[in-house]
């Protein structure tokens, strides 16, 4: 067996101590044994079930699959701007699904229809925003010559959508402004399973897409003029690659809020770990990775009293790991 | 036999309105076997020439034919096929060995999975090979020297295994033994491998030495084509590199400097210590005439001037500075 096999392994085998740990963090205390009886059903307390099914389980699931999706997004960006510091966000399309939430937080103050203590008003509000901007990137993707001009044309999409959501800010009562500031810090434990049903086919259809580029992403990373020369269609690879990028992130902060540097640090952590450039094992990787280390925020999220923004918690870990970065290609 | 041909091409740039033709009607062709050398000076259209034979820009006007196929008609994937690539672009692949970017190269041919099989990996072996980077196929990209590096992308280009390969200025930024090596390398795998290669370069005396045949591009006379040594003596080298400070030596193919020539000696003897002499006088300002009132005699050991021997050029300097002062 190989070093990658074996690193593969011990990486599924560490997610699965984390998810179980998870399961096991909380206000309430439920032990191990009794997470086993419950999924067995031989369990007794109907609360120990009630809160293992319906809020942490769904919990879990979401740090997995925004962890996975974010890295796996990160890393097609990497690859495609031939940038370290490149993430998931670089394209705007979170700053979309912010400006949405606060616009649709805002009108709910004048339009008394709207109910933003539903969360599919939220999410549908940010599922717009994120959209409106990935079609804008997407089709200008197609239009420019150089995928640089695609960075700056998507960081300022990035910056319009923020100072609208300041100025937007500027007109709101302090309670929502308090609310939208608490949706950009970010939650896991927002996503039921019945948006989890919504979440789970779009991010796994995203994620096969990049698999299925993982060939010409290892070619990309030569550079636009040898990719091309060695016959890669750059434009299509380029849509696909911002498609791919911009469901999984969108998708994941319309659900889950923007949660930071996952996207932009682990990546690295896969590249550093595996020592390959093959997309074939980075991907999967990063997949593995991401989710170890978003259960692993979810747990340090929860050990004090009050339980901290899971953003918060992302930033800690992800930061230093880009100085690392930095201090290292010195 | 042809492989590559143009007919009636125009190169250049265009925006939306305005056309910049840097090249027109030029009408060449590439055979099997050859190494041809692109050389000319800088902004006459080398790499816009061969970034249009290779279809990364499009053609003003005109057509690029590969084997007989329209070039704009070919598929991209096809074409990766027929055309390989040595760029001047920076490639910086984190993690990848030398073997890595090598593979890269069997990319047109390989499955969807990108696994290699055997005869694919012992291609790739042979080229690694070839350019003598065996011992470092398991080095990171980034542990190689700019030489080694660019002999990884020359053997990227050979695991392609495409009967052209196009290389833009593959020795720029390389030492001199580094610059010959890949030369004279391009030169053997051209004759053994009956690949047509063209290559842009800014190394005239290499390419002399090293193509089979030149395509000496400029601005008043498009692209001319030939054997080196013709072109050297129709006089088309020093047409294109016409300047007031130096002059295309065709005795020996370098570029000579152009001194200003205003005192006359007169010079005989030692075939070998001449050549060296002459171009000290030279640039010391002294021409060299068939009657002149100061004479220079060389022997194997030292130079005389009216009987006085001087055993260094310095001496000799100094001495004839000191007379025509």
């Amino acid at each position: 067996m190989n070093r990658t096999s074996i690193l593969f392994l011990l990486l599924i085998f560490i997610s699965i101590c984390l998810f179980i740990a998870d399961l096991v963090t909380g206000s309430v205390p439920i032990g191990v044994d009794e997470v086993i009886k419950v999924f067995f059903g031989k369990s007794d307390s109907a609360i120990n079930s009630e809160i293992l099914f319906n809020f942490r389980l769904p919990k879990a699931l979401t740090a997995i699959i925004a962890g996975a999706s974010l890295s796996v997004a990160g890393l097609m960006m990497q690859t495609l701007f031939r940038n370290p510091l490149a993430d998931p966000y670089i394209l705007g399309v979170s700053s979309g699904a912010s400006l949405g939430v606060a616009v649709v937080m805002m009108l709910s103050t004048l339009v008394p229809l709207l109910d933003i203590s539903s969360g599919w008003t939220s999410i549908t509000a940010a599922v717009i925003g994120a959209s409106t901007v990935l079609l804008f990137v997407v089709s200008i993707s197609f239009k420019v010559r150089h995928a640089v001009s695609l960075l700056i044309v998507g960081i300022m999409f990035g910056t319009i959508s923020s100072s609208l959501v300041s100025i937007i800010q500027n007109f709101s009562n302090p309670e929502t402004v308090k609310l939208f500031l608490i949706w950009t810090f970010g939650s896991l434990s927002s996503v039921t399973w019945a948006y989890l049903k919504l979440l789970f086919p779009i991010v796994f259809a995203s994620m096969g897409l990049a698999f299925f580029l993982h060939k010409r992403m290892d070619v990309m990373q030569l550079g636009e003029n040898y990719a091309r020369g060695l016959g890669i269609s750059i434009i299509q690879t380029r849509f696909l690659v911002v498609l791919a990028t911009g469901l999984l992130a969108g998708s994941v902060t319309a659900f889950a809020g923007p949660i930071a540097f996952v996207g932009v640090a682990i990546p690295h952590i896969a590249r550093g770990v595996f020592r390959s450039s093959y997309h074939r094992v980075l991907i999967p990787a990063c997949v593995l990775c991401g989710a170890a280390l978003l259960l692993l925020c979810d747990i340090v999220s929860q050990l004090p009293t009050y339980i901290l923004p899971i953003n918060v918690i992302s930033a800690l870990f992800g930061a230093p790991i880009i100085i690392w970065i930095v201090l290292k290609r010195n | 036999m042809s492989v590559l041909s143009t007919h009636n091409l125009s190169i250049g740039y265009a925006q939306k309105k305005k056309v910049e033709l840097i090249q027109s009607s030029l009408n060449l062709e590439l055979h099997s076997g050859e190494l041809v050398c692109l050389i000319g000076p800088n902004g006459t259209g080398k790499s816009t020439l061969l970034k249009t034979l290779s279809g990364l820009q499009k053609a003003i006007s005109g057509e690029v034919r590969v084997d007989n196929k329209l070039l704009s008609s070919i598929k991209s994937y096809h074409k990766a096929e027929l055309i390989s690539l040595v760029l001047t672009d920076r490639v910086e692949v984190e993690n990848a060995t030398v073997r890595d970017i090598v593979s890269l190269g069997r990319y047109p041919y390989s499955a969807w999975w990108g696994s290699m099989n055997n005869d694919d990996e012992q291609l790739i072996e042979r080229v690694i090979e070839m350019v003598h980077l065996g011992h470092k196929a398991d080095k990171l990209l980034s542990e190689l020297s700019d030489g080694e590096r660019q002999r990884a992308l020359i053997a990227k280009a050979f695991a392609q295994s495409t009967p052209i390969v196009l290389l833009d200025e593959p020795t720029a930024h390389l030492d001199l033994p580094n610059r010959v090596e890949i030369m004279l390398m391009l030169h053997r795998l051209a004759h053994e491998t009956q690949k047509a290669i063209l290559i842009s370069t800014h190394e005239l005396d290499l390419a002399l030495q090293a193509a089979d045949k030149i395509w000496l591009i400029s601005k008043q006379n498009g692209v001319e084509c030939g054997v080196p040594e013709d072109l050297v003596f129709n006089g088309s080298f020093n047409r294109v590199f016409e300047s007031k400070a130096y002059f295309f030596n065709a005795t020996n193919g370098n570029f000579s400097m152009n001194y200003q020539l205003d005192k006359e000696v007169k010079v005989e003897g030692d075939k070998t210590r001449m050549y060296w002499t002459l171009r000290a006088l030279a640039r010391a300002g002294f021409m060299v005439v068939d009657d002149a009132s100061v004479q220079i005699i060389i022997d194997a050991e030292a130079w005389y001037v009216d009987e006085k021997r001087l055993t260094s050029i310095a001496d000799l300097l100094h001495l004839l500075d000191k007379r025509f002062a």
